[in-house]
């Protein structure tokens, strides 16, 4: 019997470690890990290398690493991040690789890890990324707090880090200066306090309640709240938290009940953000929602569903980049994205996909030009991004801005009948 | 909104949640009262349960997209299934989990159940993944208002059930033959079997019995707090601390201590952070450890948690 219970325990653990290892299974080849489309091919390798003699000779191939968090509570960000990044990769390689500064034809080797949302895990990858797998560049990070966390591991390493997560502290050090060895392609979220504080002016709301995620991420957005409202004279009559990962927002709507507030300003991913809504809805509130770029995602409408109904947020332009005016200069990127993301998953892509095509585009032009020498990617992405077109906005990077875009990358939308809907500048007084 | 408002709730919303953790602690009791473990995949029934239930209530798709389940069934119907696959689940776990180790020691086979527990959530985040799912609520409509708290119509079914539940549950150990015989195997297994119970069948009536209980607390709970694939630890953790509070054995304790930790929790959460509700739950553990080992309703001699192993 005793022999049974053993069997019984070790085949109870296997399973455990078996599905604990699911989690951490690193691949180094990029396979789309969402739906099991066959991989993108794309039409008529694009822009074969100038000049028209034979193909050049191919090289070493440039060794790029990349974590996301494809599990875990982040994961409705870090799964099609990760997605954008395969297909890239994917693309970039069927077309021979990238045409290097030294005449060679390189294939991109990615080494794609997953931090479980976690940000100890995401420091231990990228120690790995830098120390076994000699990346030169780091992308990834899909949380803020897995971003800020491995700052000072590829500080240390003089490796440069592309961030695709929001919070200003991840390129802001704590003396106002850029962090040297790290950029982000996400708005910071201080415009998008801007543009909700427009939104909130063409509405007469003077006094508002501002509900945020205690993490990185809704910690900086609300920070970035109070700066708006002190330099435009809103006042934030109620403020506080909730735990990544909460559920139950009941205490916190409740004392929010009690103040004369006319907006509530919300600052969370979808994760807790539709519960969130759902409560609002349940608590039979009168004050209108708005929400900060975190939610948006599908999965927030499919979670809250009637609930998101009328939901405002500001967000970067690929969402509804149908509904853009033709002069917008992002348009047509964000078209072939949008394309190619459903050619290749059969559905649309989301912004924290925009985020990662744009870190990962970057770190592409600068292997082209500089080749695998992490300093002098460094130098590249912080002086020749400049009018730079990407998924995420217009860059404009520089010494004193490794961001790079600015409110004009932000618009409006409005959750309308399960979809999202553009609102234009000049009809926010009419909107909801 | 007044103080007196805020606080009524504050008190409304941890009854709601608190009804929860009672369910899940009415598990704990019963499977530990009949087998003598403390069987910690009962959150992972709730969580099973209310995904059954998600899956049968509306379009889901899982595997990563594999299979589409598009039943649409109606709210009561799919939450009946959901209770029953949850059954089935702590059947299966007592017969190929628990049966088979029964005479091994009390705490290798409470181990057996943290394997299944982590077995099981790994099933289930394959299966639905680690997206938060709701099911509508059972009715809809506008929430009600007492004492300036609003109680939303699915909280009302939340308490509802949980007094439904307990007074059936009292009615069944009290008044039928096969609740007289859980109740016996409890009280002295050998003198049980003497008897001519079969107190290996009362485990297994047991374990289903607890695995209904848990997958009704988490069915109705998830069109107001969500599932996700990740939440039975913490409802185990809860509903755990809710039975050690109603000193271990008892099932009236163990709803009180239910209800108890889930004002606690709110209170804490409202009044000071929402950051120290997880804190303030265990810290509550910590000090009704402290203070009286048996538990606040049963002045304990030790005994009860000598045969927990703890």
């Amino acid at each position: 019997m005793k022999l049974k219970l053993n069997i019984l325990l070790t085949g109870v653990m296997l399973a455990a470690l078996i599905l604990s290892a699911c989690g951490t299974a690193t691949t180094s080849a990029p396979l789309p890990t969402e739906p099991p489309a066959a991989p993108p091919p794309t039409e008529a390798p694009a822009a074969p290398p100038p000049t028209a003699v034979p193909a050049p000779a191919e090289g070493e191939p440039y060794v790029v690493g990349a974590f996301f968090s494809t599990t875990g509570p982040v994961s409705s960000l870090g799964e099609p991040e990760w997605g954008t990044v395969a297909m890239l990769t994917e693309h970039v390689n069927g077309d021979g690789g990238i045409l290097g500064p030294d005449g060679l034809m390189h294939k991109i080797d990615l080494r794609k890890y997953d931090d479980q949302s976690d940000a100890t895990k995401a420091v231990e990858i990228v120690k790995k990324l830098i120390e076994e797998d000699k990346a030169v560049a780091i992308i990834g990070g899909s949380g803020s707090p897995a971003s800020i966390a491995v700052i000072e591991t590829v500080t240390n390493a003089e490796v440069p880090f592309i961030s695709v997560a929001s919070s200003s502290v991840i390129v802001t050090a704590a003396d106002g200066s850029q962090n040297h060895w790290v950029f982000k392609t996400p708005q910071q979220n201080y415009p998008v306090a801007q543009v909700q504080a427009d939104w909130m002016k063409a509405h007469g709301i003077t006094k508002l309640a501002s509900l945020g995620v205690n993490n990185a991420f809704g910690k900086d957005s609300m920070a970035a709240m109070q700066r708006v409202a002190q330099e435009e004279g809103f006042e934030i009559v109620w403020e506080g938290t909730f735990e990544p990962r909460d559920t139950d927002f009941s205490a916190q709507l409740t004392a929010i009940q009690g103040t004369d507030a006319e907006v509530l300003i919300v600052h969370a991913t979808p994760g807790e953000g539709a519960p969130l809504t759902v409560q609002f809805r349940d608590m039979g509130f009168e004050i209108p929602i708005v929400h900060n770029h975190g939610i948006g995602n599908q999965s927030f409408i499919n979670t809250a569903a009637d609930a998101a109904q009328g939901v405002l947020f500001p967000i970067g332009k690929l969402l509804v980049v149908d509904q853009l005016p033709d002069s917008d200069p992002q348009k047509a990127t964000l078209k072939t994205y949008q394309d190619e993301f459903i050619a290749a998953f059969g559905k649309k892509p989301s912004t924290f996909g925009g985020h990662a095509w744009d870190a990962f585009m970057m770190v592409k032009e600068a292997l082209e030009h500089v080749g695998p020498d992490s300093a002098a990617i460094r130098d590249y992405l912080e002086t020749n991004i400049v009018n730079w077109v990407g998924i995420s906005g217009v860059f404009n990077v520089t010494a004193d801005d490794h961001t790079g875009i600015g409110k004009e990358s932000l618009v409006l939308v409005e959750i309308d009948e399960g979809t999202w809907a553009y609102v234009d500048p000049s009809n926010y007084a009419d909107t909801p | 909104m007044t103080f007196t408002e805020q606080l009524a709730q504050f008190i409304v919303s941890g009854i709601t949640q608190g009804s929860i953790y009672a369910l899940i602690a009415l598990g704990f009791v019963t499977i530990y009262n009949v087998t003598g473990i403390i069987n910690f995949s009962q959150g992972e029934f709730a969580v099973i349960g209310a995904f059954i239930a998600i899956t049968v209530a509306q379009k889901v798709n899982l595997f990563r997209g594999q299979f589409d389940v598009e039943l649409e069934w109606p709210v009561p119907v799919a939450a009946l299934i959901g209770v029953g696959g949850a059954v089935l689940v702590g059947v299966l776990l007592y017969r190929l989990g628990i049966q088979p180790a029964r005479h091994a020691s009390t705490l290798s086979q409470i181990v057996a159940t943290i394997g299944a527990s982590i077995a099981l959530r790994g099933l289930v985040l394959l299966a639905w993944g680690t997206d938060p799912y709701r099911i509508p609520p059972f009715t809809q409509g506008k929430p009600f208002k007492i004492l300036g708290a609003v109680i939303t119509r699915q909280s009302v079914w939340v308490m509802g059930l949980t007094v439904v539940v307990v007074v059936a549950l009292f009615l069944f150990f009290q008044y039928t033959l096969i609740g007289k015989a859980l109740r016996a195997s409890a009280a002295n297994p050998g003198a049980a079997r003497l008897m001519g119970i079969n107190t290996r069948r009362m485990g297994l009536i047991a374990f289903a019995l607890s695995a209904g209980l848990g997958a009704l607390g988490g069915i109705v709970i998830t069109p107001v707090t969500f599932m996700t694939y990740d939440r039975g630890l913490m409802l185990a953790l809860k509903g755990f601390v809710a039975m050690i509070m109603g000193g271990l054995t008892s099932p009236f304790g163990a709803v009180v201590g239910g209800l108890a930790l889930g004002i606690v929790e709110s209170l804490a959460a409202g009044l000071i952070s929402s950051g120290y509700k997880d804190a303030f739950a265990f810290a509550v553990l910590f000090v009704v450890l402290l203070v009286r080992l048996g538990g606040v309703f049963k002045r304990g001699s030790g005994e009860a948690l000598e045969r927990a192993g703890l």
